[in-house]
Order: structure tokens, then C-alpha cells, then sequence
């Protein structure tokens, strides 16, 4: 119902422009010094003023560039080995211990080998990226290929379809899904790692940017940072979780990791 | 092959591949003779030397705190709000826009921020930060299993007489829990991440710190021992997640094998 | 005891309107058991529910034992088709039966006795300490029976319940109900879209139109109790209002699709 949509999306816009008036109250009331939190006004104005500075929008390239990379290195990597060992019980089992360890690893804790290794370069921003956002992608897609529907394979393997054609025309058409949910959370995980980078090792982007107005006490500066940050993260989220219900759209519903 | 000789042939490959992969690193390492990459069998001793248990209670703890505090307040948080929104479309409506802004943010970001706030790069700090980020997967996850919750089960309990505050207790809270665990699982993970990160940044204690200083002062075995101490602690705390979890959720693989026919 | 006077529901409003059920009146006495049939899709469910207060309808009300149903009414219970979905798979068999006494003011004795009572009444006492979903269908039926029972009510609604079970399964729970009622003294309103059920149990049988909603016919069934799955089943009285019953949910179902008109096709014999 066309009214429907008009009142919640009233609903939504009502609710931002409440906590944006919220901010603003406790930042001038002074409930929160000003120093410590300076008001909304404040802030987008800060932020205003930076979109208009084309370091600004490099800074945002450059992060968007190291999670795009990650994201990609770590897709070419994990899908082929997920579809792999989603195949092969064998190759599943023989490396479930390592990937069950290396798994949990946080990526934040390799950043010092990466200083010393890589250095501050974009290799290390990619490799820290593409590492963390390897692992939700591989689990995801090995899921999607154990899950394949058994009635349907035996239906193409007693038409005779070969082993090559089964892969492609019933098992990856049913991990899809998996996949999709897979790239949206190795999405998010890239782009925290990339900013991370930024922040720990002065490599250029957002993150550097946030650590450069926090070393210089410029505090009106921190917060438009943070908050043009959060406005990329919430753009990827949303492209990638319209990636995925698309994906999902062409299947029964399937239940991947929510958050 | 026989199905014995295959199921042997697996086991056998479960046992030896973690193990080539840890003879291969010793291996390398070892002809390496490089300062940054130390041999494995180095960095064992230097972590026995560290980790147990000297620095144990200097380090490992306060780090260990930190998450456990973080993740409780951020599960009781996240369960509390996470039941009237999932009861509630408006609410839902009105707290969608800002669940789905703090959820996106990198939490480095609000880093800096955090110490701002609260004026300390201590405990309080810490723990808020953690809890704050930790608080998103089981909130959103208890959100989708309240609003997942068969109608028909909830219609017993309403034509039985029971008032809405008993059909949350009995009805609605089991009933949602397989997917708010799930939630927890994740928020778990992150909050090991989210406490590296805040040590890492800036802390006088902590596993991370040791990480930060042990890199500043080029001393490698030790960084790498915290490294693996890291790792070690993230898969540990998720395997005792999941043996918690195996055993509070029995009857949900029980029902979930019978549905499956 | 239980009456409905001109219920109605109807979803939606202006044009988009789907009257579920239009004009449903009929009344149901103290220890009868009536069954409610009709085509499919003619809203047997949204009535039930109605009626057990889960539903308010659009227009009319329902009374019990003269007062106004405006929730779910304390001397309802209610057994709906879906078990699997209906029992929390969570809680023992004793559990869950006892879901319905949690807010009734009962001693811890009281509440075990009525337990144990309800269980044995369907034959299930050896298993109070399973799960639901370690039970057969048939079984978990049971079990929701029970917890109805266990409710104390005077009535006992129950939506298709035997549809999801098998069919030898389905004869052994009938006699069940049919026995339960008579221990127990209840009012049985039973909507069913199976003909010979919907003449074997009850004392009347009230036929539904197809929507909007309406009552068709009232048959009385006047076959001797107590019924036996054999003995009933081949008396000329059962095969009669059977056929009948029959009859009038043919009748409505092809009243309301258009049916496939035969055309005349010309045949052997005669001249086109």
C-alpha cells in the first residue's frame, strides 16, 4: 500500500532527524563538553567543508581501493578452494584443524608481522584485508556446495551428466546463495581491515586521516572523518546486501550468519 | 577402497596435515635464517616463557576481563532490546536506521573517539568500545529469531491465557534462543578483535599492548608469541562457545534432524 | 452454550476486500459434538480462531455460556492441525502439557495430578520425559490433546486435527476423542474437510458455503453410540448422510469455480 510506504518511510527519516536534534541538544547544553563532542552542526559543517577539499575524497578513494582489493583477492582465492573442499569430503576433513585454527585468528593481530615484513605499503593493506575476508568466504562457500540438494544431483548423475557439468549447473547455481552471504561478510570484514591499516600504519586513506585529527587534537575534524567513514560502510552494506537478495531471490530461503 | 581403509585414510590425513603444516614452518623457519620469521621452535619457548605463566596475570587477564565484561553487557543488551523490536514494527522501524549505521562502522573509527568520550584509555574505556560494537550481532540476531517464531506456537499460548510478559518468558525467549546463540557465537569472535584493536591503540596492559610494544621494540620472538597466544585464545573461546552451545540447544539439533525427515 | 451470531469477517477494505466469511450463525449446545465441513479455502480456520478469541471478527460475536468472547475465553481450549508447530520443541512432554496451567492458580500437586491425569487419558503416560519431537505424528497429536485436556475446559476446539496424520493413525485418534468426550464431559466443536469423519463423530454437522462464508445446512446425525470405526461405518444411515454431506460440498465447490462445461463432443452413435 502506497500510504504504507509513505508513513514508514516518514517513520525513518522522523527517527534520524531525532537523534540529529538529540546530538545537537546534549553537545551545546553541555551535557557532553563541546570539546569532547562537538555539535552535530558542528560536525557536518567540518564536513561540508572537507567534501569540498579533493583530500578528502582521495582519502576516500584510497580506502575504497583497499577494500576493494582485499575483497577481491580474497573472492579469487576462497571461492575456487571453497568449491574444492566443499567437494571433497576427503580435502575437508585433512584441512579442517588448520582452517578451524586459523580461522578465529584476529587479522588485527598481524599488523606489527606486516610492519616489519611488508612495511606501509598498499601490500600490506591488501594482504590484511584479503586475509580476514578470506575466511567467512571460504566457510560460506563450502557450505553453499555441501548443501547442494542430494535428489537433484543423483537425478543429473543417473541422466549422465559428467562430474564438470554437475559443478556448474547444479552445484554452483545452489551455492550462489551461501556466496552472496559470504561477500557481504567478507565485505565488512575487508573494509574494517583496510581502515585498520590506515589507522595503525599511516597507510593513506580514511583511517590515516582519523589518526592524523586525533595526533593533532583537531577534534571537530575526528568526528567528520568518523562519520564520513561510517556513511562508506553504510553504502558497501547496503550494495552488498542488495547483492545478496538478489542472489537469494532465485532460491528457498537460506539461513546464513545474520551480523 | 573399502570404506574402512577410507575412513582410516581420512583420519589419518586429519592427523598429518596440521602436522606437515607445523614441520613445514619449523622447516622454513629454520633454513630462513631470517630475524623477522623466527624459527617455530623459538617462538614455542619464548611463549612458554611468556604466557606460562609469568605475563599470564600481567597481560592475559586484564585481556581476558575486558572480554568478558564487554561480551556480557553487550548479550544482555542486545537480548533486552532485541525482544521488543522483534515484537514491534514500529519500534523496529524507528531503531532500523541506527542499528544499521553503528553496525556498518568500522569500529577503529570510534577508536579515538571512545578515548574522547569517556576520558581514559582504561578498563572503562575498553570495555565500552567492545561492548558497544559486540552489542550488534546478538541484537540483531535475537531481532530475527523473535520475529521468526512460529504463529502457531505463540496462538497456543495467547488461547491458553498466557499474558504477553509469560509468553516472552516461556514462548518467545526459547524459542528465538538457536538463533540469539548464533548471534552470540559471532559477537564472541568480534569481541576478541575489538579488544586487540583497542589495546593495540592504546592501553597500558593487555595482550595487545604486549603486541604493540614487543613490535615497537623489535623484539620478535615475543611478538610473535603474542600472536599466537592471540590466535589461540580466539579459537579456544570458540570451542568452549560451542561446547556451551552443544549442550543448551540438544533438543534443537534433536528437532531440527526430526523436521528434516 | 456456545453461540455464534452473525459472524463475519472480511480483510482488507473498498475494493481489495476478501470476505472470509460472510454470515455465520448457529449455536452449540452443553456436551454436544458438532463438526464443521465445507469446500476448501472457505475459512473453517479464521472461524475457529474467531471463536477462540485469537481473531476479532469484522461483524457479529460470539458468546460463551452467554458472555462475550473478547479474548481468548478461559473455557476454551484450543488443538490446532499443525502439532509439530503448536508443541515447544524445547520441553519435555510434561512440559509442555503443563503450559496451560502456569497461570492458573494450582498447588504443584495439583498441577503434576492433572498432568499425569491428561497424559493417561491418551495413552501416553510412558513418555512423559520425551521430547515432541522424538514421538510420532500421531503421538505428538496426542500430546497436544493432552495439554487441551489438562486446560480443563468445557469446549474443545479443534481445527482439522487428524489431517496431518496417517490414516490408520487417524481412525485410533477419532475413537480417542470420541471417548475423551465422554470421560470428560465436553462440548466438542471439530471443523474438519474430511466427509466420513465429519459424519462419524459428531451428534450434528454443520456445512459451509464456499466464501463469502455461510451456514449451508445443519444435518443431524443420528447414527446409535457409541460408533465404532467397523460397525458404524457400514450401517445404510452412515453411507446416507454421508452421501448427503457429500452431495452439498460438491455442489458448492462447483457453484463457486466455473466448471469445465462438457462440451458436446461429437461420439459414435449419434448424429453431430
Amino acid at each position: 500500500m502506497r500510504t504504507g510506504r509513505l508513513v514508514e518511510a516518514s517513520v525513518v527519516l522522523l527517527s534520524i532527524a531525532a537523534a540529529l536534534v538529540f546530538w545537537e541538544a546534549i553537545s551545546r547544553t553541555g551535557v557532553i563538553s563541546e570539546k569532547d563532542l562537538p555539535a552535530m552542526s558542528t560536525t557536518f559543517r567540518e564536513l561540508w567543508s572537507l567534501i569540498q577539499t579533493g583530500s578528502f575524497w582521495l582519502a576516500f578513494a584510497q580506502t575504497v581501493r583497499g577494500w576493494a582489493l582485499g575483497l577481491a583477492v580474497a573472492t579469487v582465492l576462497a571461492v575456487p578452494i571453497g568449491i574444492l573442499l566443499g567437494s571433497s569430503d576427503f580435502a575437508a576433513s585433512a584441512f579442517r584443524v588448520p582452517i578451524e585454527f586459523l580461522r578465529p585468528i584476529p587479522s588485527a593481530a598481524l599488523i606489527p608481522l606486516l610492519f616489519l615484513t611488508l612495511g606501509t605499503t598498499l601490500k600490506s593493506e591488501v594482504f590484511l584485508a584479503s586475509f580476514g575476508a578470506f575466511w567467512p568466504l571460504l566457510v560460506q562457500t563450502m557450505y553453499g556446495v555441501r548443501d547442494v540438494d542430494p535428489i537433484a544431483m543423483d537425478t543429473a548423475r543417473s541422466f549422465g551428466v559428467g562430474r564438470l557439468e554437475r559443478l556448474y549447473r547444479i552445484t554452483l547455481p545452489s551455492a550462489v546463495p551461501y556466496i552472496a552471504t559470504g561477500l557481504r561478510i567478507s565485505s565488512t570484514v575487508s573494509l574494517i581491515l583496510a581502515f585498520t591499516a590506515e589507522l595503525f600504519m599511516g597507510l593513506p586513506g580514511l583511517g590515516q586521516k582519523v589518526n592524523f585529527a586525533q595526533a593533532y587534537g583537531l577534534d571537530t575534524q575526528l568526528y567528520a572523518y568518523a562519520l564520513a567513514t561510517g556513511f562508506l560502510g553504510v553504502a558497501i552494506h547496503l550494495a552488498m546486501s542488495a547483492l545478496e537478495r538478489r542472489a537469494l531471490r532465485w532460491h528457498p530461503s537460506q539461513r546464513g550468519e545474520t551480523a | 577402497m573399502s570404506r574402512r581403509t577410507y575412513t582410516l585414510l581420512k583420519i589419518g590425513a586429519e592427523i598429518a596435515v596440521p602436522l606437515a603444516l607445523l614441520a613445514g614452518w619449523q622447516l622454513w623457519t629454520t633454513h630462513a635464517h631470517s630475524v623477522k620469521f623466527p624459527r617455530l621452535s623459538t617462538i614455542l619457548v619464548q611463549f612458554k616463557d611468556m604466557w606460562l605463566f609469568s605475563e599470564f596475570g600481567t597481560h592475559v587477564v586484564p585481556s581476558l576481563e575486558r572480554i568478558g565484561l564487554g561480551f556480557a553487557i553487550a548479550v544482555a543488551a542486545g537480548i533486552l532490546l532485541g525482544i521488543p523490536l522483534g515484537l514491534s514494527r514500529w519500534a523496529r522501524l524507528w531503531a532500523m536506521p541506527h542499528i544499521e549505521y553503528w553496525r556498518a562502522i568500522p569500529p577503529p573509527a570510534l577508536l579515538p573517539i571512545t578515548i574522547l568520550l569517556l576520558h581514559s584509555i582504561g578498563n572503562r574505556q575498553k570495555v565500552a568500545f567492545i561492548a558497544f560494537f559486540c552489542l550488534f550481532p546478538v541484537l540483531l540476531n535475537t531481532i530475527d529469531g523473535v520475529r521468526g517464531i512460529d504463529p502457531t506456537l505463540v496462538d497456543t499460548a495467547r488461547s491458553y491465557g498466557l499474558g504477553p510478559l509469560e509468553r516472552i518468558r516461556r514462548i518467545v525467549l526459547p524459542a528465538a534462543l538457536p538463533q540469539i546463540v548464533a548471534g552470540m557465537r559471532n559477537s564472541l569472535s568480534l569481541a576478541v578483535i575489538t579488544m586487540v584493536l583497542a589495546e593495540y591503540f592504546s592501553s597500558t596492559s593487555g595482550v595487545g599492548y604486549v603486541l604493540l610494544i614487543s613490535k615497537n621494540t623489535f623484539q620478535m620472538a615475543p611478538m610473535w608469541a603474542a600472536i599466537v597466544l592471540i590466535g589461540l585464545l580466539g579459537y579456544l573461546l570458540n570451542v568452549l562457545f560451542i561446547l556451551a552451545e552443544r549442550r543448551a540447544l540438544a533438543w534443537h539439533r534433536g528437532w531440527r534432524a526430526s523436521v528434516a525427515g | 452454550m456456545l453461540e455464534l451470531k452473525g459472524i463475519g469477517k472480511t480483510y482488507s477494505s473498498g475494493a481489495k476486500a476478501t470476505h472470509a466469511i460472510g454470515d455465520i450463525s448457529f449455536t452449540v449446545a452443553e456436551g454436544e459434538f458438532v463438526c464443521v465441513v465445507g469446500p476448501s479455502g472457505c475459512g473453517k480456520t479464521t472461524l475457529l480462531k474467531c471463536i477462540a478469541g485469537l481473531l476479532p471478527p469484522t461483524r457479529g460475536e460470539v458468546l460463551v455460556r452467554g458472555r462475550r468472547v473478547d479474548g481468548p475465553p478461559e473455557e476454551l481450549a484450543l488443538v490446532f492441525q499443525e502439532y509439530g508447530r503448536s508443541l515447544m520443541p524445547w520441553a519435555s512432554v510434561r512440559n509442555n502439557v503443563l503450559l496451560p496451567l502456569r497461570h492458573k492458580r494450582l498447588s504443584r500437586a495439583e498441577r503434576s495430578r492433572l498432568v499425569e491425569e491428561s497424559l493417561d487419558a491418551v495413552g501416553l503416560t510412558a513418555f512423559l520425559d520425551h521430547y515432541p519431537w522424538q514421538l510420532s505424528g500421531g503421538m505428538q497429536q496426542r500430546v497436544a490433546i493432552a495439554r487441551a485436556l489438562a486446560y480443563q475446559p468445557t469446549t474443545l476446539l479443534m481445527d482439522e486435527p487428524f489431517a496431518s496424520v496417517d490414516a490408520q493413525t487417524r481412525g485410533d485418534l477419532e475413537d480417542l476423542i470420541l471417548r475423551v468426550r465422554d470421560e470428560y464431559d465436553i462440548t466438542v466443536l471439530f471443523v474438519t474437510h474430511d466427509i466420513d469423519e465429519s459424519v462419524y463423530l459428531p451428534d450434528r454437522v454443520v456445512v459451509l458455503t464456499h466464501s463469502p462464508t455461510e451456514v449451508k445446512e445443519i444435518v443431524p446425525v443420528d447414527l446409535p453410540r457409541p460408533r465404532d470405526q467397523l460397525v458404524t461405518k457400514e450401517l445404510p444411515e452412515f453411507a446416507h448422510l454421508r452421501g448427503h454431506v457429500y452431495r452439498l460440498i460438491k455442489r458448492e465447490q462447483e457453484s463457486e469455480t466455473p466448471a469445465l462445461e462438457a462440451t458436446d463432443v461429437p461420439h459414435a452413435g449419434t448424429a453431430v
